[in-house]
């Protein structure tokens, strides 16, 4: 399996050509503003853009939107939210699955009972991507995921996604900080004024 | 019983109210006695115009006189609808407010007019223009609402629409809680207006009939009837002015579109 980029582009940003294997991470750096957000959104289709992108040699194009956010998973660097409590917005049955999550990445099971606005930035960017990965994506598109996070949280979602990384999950993470994308890429790309290029 | 007709000398009586309310803006620098005025003097013209309007329609019973001011009526209800969200679809909110106003109104009246009310001929303007009139306040604040409650807050909701997209949600899924608040919002000006009718407020149809002489139950009769309407016309007019203004806001793919808001 593999996602496969090509000449994908929009008005603001692109062409973006890039290939990322199974269980591979690519990690993209490169300044505010370049155009890092923009390819994460493209490539999760909440934006419009023209090119292809595959995965595991199947056209985007020809897949439900539904069903192709259900394969990639984007984490935006503000997570979204859209009931009052924390538990609303996960299914109830996966209640086992979340706790082991949440335990691994640091968070304690009471966060689940609290209302979204009592839980600081770093909780919620925790609890989006533990809510991401319970839908079992094959893709997950990172933008700044640890952002916020102390040095110890930061490891431990890392250590998280490396274990995905295991049983193959695709990364494409973009973050700023170098030391990141050192530990947890696998190939490393650069934005600047729209387009990749290698460091 | 025989209604008391009102002469000018009558209702110059009750405009020693207004003279009063004058005299305390002018005397507690209140501000607004210019203001008052002016309303006044619009309320009085607009009122004196339309009724010799209506007395020359209704002695005509022209069908195309009588679709034209009904038509009027719509389209500046229309207006007011598209112009009360301070955010704008391109190509216009009119897109969503005239299809959803006209249709509502048009749907209706010719509903009522022709099941429950029942006049000879159907479109008698008597009967028409008045029900129409009732019925372009409430859809007015209905439409405006719901309209203001998706245009207004879509941006608001973006991240939490955008999250339910990311776990493979529909577009209708992912904005089912805006659309569903902006509809409920809509919804209750004319619940409120039922839930207090009789008990807290007398409604202006039936004491309009009754201070113009007709038996009480017979306008209560009336009233329920309109009111009835109202709640219908209302629901109708958010609905589907809530879920046309969101539709707008996708495209084939089920992104959310806020390129296509100004």
């Amino acid at each position: 399996m593999s996602l496969d980029v090509q000449a994908l582009r929009s008005s603001l940003a692109g062409p973006f050509d890039f290939h990322v294997p199974s269980g591979r991470c690519l990690a993209i750096t490169g300044p505010s503003g370049s155009g890092k957000s923009l390819l994460l959104r493209m490539l999760a289709d909440l934006d419009p853009c023209e090119g292809r992108v595959s995965l595991d040699a199947e056209d985007r194009a020809t897949m439900s939107p539904t069903t192709w956010r259900r394969r990639v998973a984007l984490l935006p660097a503000r997570s979204g939210w859209w009931a009052d409590r924390v538990d609303e917005h996960f299914a109830s049955r996966q209640a086992d699955e979340r706790g082991a999550l949440a335990r691994d990445m640091l968070l304690a099971d009471r966060l689940f009972d609290q209302p979204v606005d009592e839980t600081s930035t770093g909780e919620r960017q925790r609890l989006a991507l533990i809510r991401a990965l319970l839908t079992r994506p094959k893709v997950v598109l990172l933008d700044e995921p640890t952002a916020s996070l102390d040095a110890t949280a930061t490891l431990a979602v890392e250590a998280v996604l490396r274990c995905r990384m295991q049983e193959g999950l695709i990364v494409v993470l973009v973050t700023h900080d170098a030391a990141q994308a050192d530990r947890l890429g696998d190939d490393a790309l650069v934005m600047r004024n729209g387009t990749l290029v290698r460091p | 019983m025989t209604p008391l007709s009102l002469h000018t000398a009558d209702i110059a009586w009750a405009g020693i109210l207004l003279l009063i309310d004058g005299a305390l803006s002018v005397w507690l620098r209140l501000r607004f006695h210019r203001a008052l005025a002016i309303a006044t003097l619009r309320m009085v013209l607009q009122l004196v115009a339309v009724g010799y309007l209506l007395r020359y329609v209704f002695a005509g019973h022209s069908p195309w006189l009588t679709a034209a001011i009904l038509l009027a009526m719509s389209l500046v209800a229309v207006r007011e609808v598209a112009v009360r969200p301070s955010r704008r679809l391109r190509g216009g909110n009119a897109r969503v407010a005239l299809p959803n106003v006209v249709g509502v109104v048009l749907l209706t009246t010719a509903f009522a007019l022709m099941t429950a009310i029942r006049p000879e001929p159907w479109y008698d303007p008597r009967y028409a223009i008045p029900l129409v009139g009732i019925l372009l306040g409430s859809i007015l604040n209905a439409g405006s609402i719901a309209l203001s409650g998706v245009l207004d807050n879509v941006t608001l909701r973006r991240e939490g629409i955008e999250a339910q997209l990311m776990l493979g949600r529909s577009f209708r899924e992912a904005t089912a809680p805006l659309v569903t608040r902006a509809v409920r919002s809509a919804m209750v000006p004319v619940i409120n207006q039922m839930a207090a009718a009789g008990v807290i407020t007398l409604p202006g149809t039936m004491t309009g009939q009754m201070l113009a002489g007709a038996d009480p139950v017979n306008a209560v009769k009336y009233q329920i009837l309109l009111l009835i309407l109202l709640a219908g016309s209302s629901c109708l007019t958010a609905v589907g002015t809530a879920f046309l203004a969101i539709s707008h806001l996708t495209d084939e793919r089920q992104r959310l579109r806020l390129d296509r808001l100004r």
